[in-house]
């Protein structure tokens, strides 16, 4: 969990290493010198070309467009459903899997066709405690206001 | 590389087995098997045991200590969905290889009633990121695969549903499914929802279960077929996934799958036409609607046209080109390190006429394929002739 920390001992935690908080909450993934960009940043080479250490970091948008997505009705114990995971695709050419936040999800299995290609942004929310209580942070999208 | 053939399998009905171990199981098919191919396990050089919740508990040895410790070399193989198949193709291959003459792969699983698999679920619940941060649950990933298709190609629900009302009739005349009960296209619709747009009967099942097969060399078939037609093993491949732009989010169900099938038909020398039946990996609806394209039985974009003019449907139902003619894992449930080889198995009862797939053999099927895909990644397909 250490690598999951940031910045301070005591304030929030992002709850995967790919979510920045400071100076506002965005992503922030990394880019190999042939194009391919990742989130995780541990990652030792680049699986579309095979060269290693030729990563440099990436901020990427807010905004981004929804691509498909599902309404998860059954889940593990605790995670409360139903909700609305779906894949976005953001303009520097890399997808991203959250879930949709401010979408009703009974209109969206009704009428999936409104939410393909929606344009949606970044929003980020305390999602739980971790042992040592500090709050976890969790990022989502909603659809675009402006 | 040598002609290799299948003289014999095995398969236990698969079901709820609480009472019995995994290796009871396979055993129990692994013997099906021998009595079927007409040999002992003393005839038997090579032993290939795909499991894969045991995977670390030398679980094909543990069959032998059932059923006769004969020394020989035992390969244990886990490949997600598709162990059950790799193991058939690592015993294919030492027989093709010239290596040995009589090979064994049996497919085991016990899954009790482990149910949605994938996803983060355990662990320190603060950075579960499952249902925070989207979901890699299977029904979430598989249903996105579906919803893709719709967005590409205005594909409904009702298509997805129809797949399932097909394979529940399918399974009825099938005494090794779990589950043989029909289910009309309201019911699947009306069901609940588990991952959209997979309602409950769109998603397979768990369960217990077991398959085995003896491969042979084309000289001991000659020894020991005694006239019985036998299945040729004509292509056996197996993939990875190739990196595509969605790698990260959005598991590449589809390529995968084209490229075995491109392979496979080379392999063979066959084309999709050529094909009588399809056991394919339906682990939900949705899959299997993007296999009919992903293995050339319809062209692109044209899945949802395909169910509706009676493709994947038995001839004896008035269909064509028939899928999961066993009530696929839809109905006969899905004990993972099992299914591959129980596919293998129902294709070629099919093709030698064997009195084990009677109640719906496909008529004049000469020859069939066998798919199986495993997230994580790999893709088997067999294309077994006579």
């Amino acid at each position: 969990m250490a690598e999951q920390a940031q910045a301070t001992d005591t304030g929030p935690r992002p709850i995967v290493p790919w979510l920045k908080l400071a100076p506002k909450p965005h992503l922030e993934g990394i880019k190999c010198a042939c194009g391919a960009i990742y989130l995780d940043p541990k990652r030792v080479a680049c699986s579309k070309c095979g060269e290693a250490g030729k990563f440099s970091p990436i901020t990427l948008s807010d905004k981004g467009k929804v691509y498909v997505f599902s309404v998860v009705h059954q889940s593990f114990p605790g995670v409360k459903t139903p909700y609305v995971t779906a894949i976005v695709d953001l303009p520097e050419g890399i997808s991203v899997r959250a879930n949709l936040v401010d979408v009703d999800f009974a209109q969206a299995q009704k009428e999936p066709n409104k939410v393909f290609n929606m344009p949606v942004e970044l929003v980020t929310s305390v999602t739980a405690k971790d042992r040592e209580g500090h709050d976890v942070v969790a990022f989502s999208y909603r659809p675009s206001k402006n | 590389m040598r002609n290799v053939y299948v003289l014999g399998t095995g398969m236990i009905k698969f079901g709820r087995y609480p009472e019995k171990t995994v290796p009871e199981l396979g055993g129990a098919a692994v013997l099906l098997a021998l009595k079927d191919a007409g040999v002992t396990i003393k005839d038997v050089e090579m032993f290939a045991c795909g499991n894969l919740y045991q995977s670390n508990a030398m679980v094909g040895q543990r069959i032998l200590q059932q059923i006769g410790q004969t020394g020989i070399p035992v390969i244990n193989v886990s490949n997600a969905c598709a162990t059950g198949s790799t193991a058939f193709r690592e015993a294919y291959m030492s027989i093709a290889a010239g290596m040995y003459d009589i090979a064994m792969a049996v497919g085991v699983e016990q899954m009790g009633k482990q149910g949605l698999l994938g996803g983060t679920g355990g662990g320190d619940p603060a950075y579960s990121t499952e249902g925070k941060v989207g979901s890699s649950l299977m029904p979430a990933v598989f249903g996105q695969a579906g919803v893709e298709h719709m967005r590409k190609y205005g594909t409904k629900m009702e298509h997805f549903a129809k797949i399932s009302v097909k394979s529940h009739k399918h399974a009825t005349k099938n005494p090794y499914s779990q589950y043989r009960n029909e289910v009309s296209l309201e019911d699947v619709m009306n069901a609940r929802m588990v991952g959209y747009p997979n309602t409950l009967y769109m998603c397979c099942p768990t369960g217990d279960g077991a398959a085995a097969a003896i491969l042979v060399s084309e000289d001991k078939l000659k020894q020991l077929a005694g006239g019985r037609k036998r299945a040729k093993v004509a292509a056996s491949i197996l993939t990875s996934d190739p990196w595509t732009d969605r790698d990260l989010t959005l598991p590449d169900v589809n390529t995968l799958t084209q490229r075995a099938s491109k392979l496979a038909y080379e392999t063979a020398g066959l084309g999709p036409k050529d094909i009588a039946l399809t056991e394919l990996h339906d682990c939900f609806a949705t899959a299997e609607l993007l296999h009919y394209e992903n293995l050339g039985l319809c062209g692109e974009g044209e899945a949802g046209a395909f169910i509706d003019s009676g493709g994947g449907v038995h001839p004896d139902l008035g269909g064509k080109a028939p899928v999961n003619v066993s009530g696929g894992l839809l109905s006969k449930g899905h004990p993972l390190g099992a299914t591959g080889v129980a596919n293998i198995c129902e294709v070629v009862w099919h093709i030698t006429q064997d009195d084990r797939a009677k109640e719906r053999l496909v008529p004049n099927a000469k020859a069939g394929q066998a798919h199986v895909i495993g997230l994580g990644s790999a893709c088997t397909i067999h294309i077994l002739t006579v």
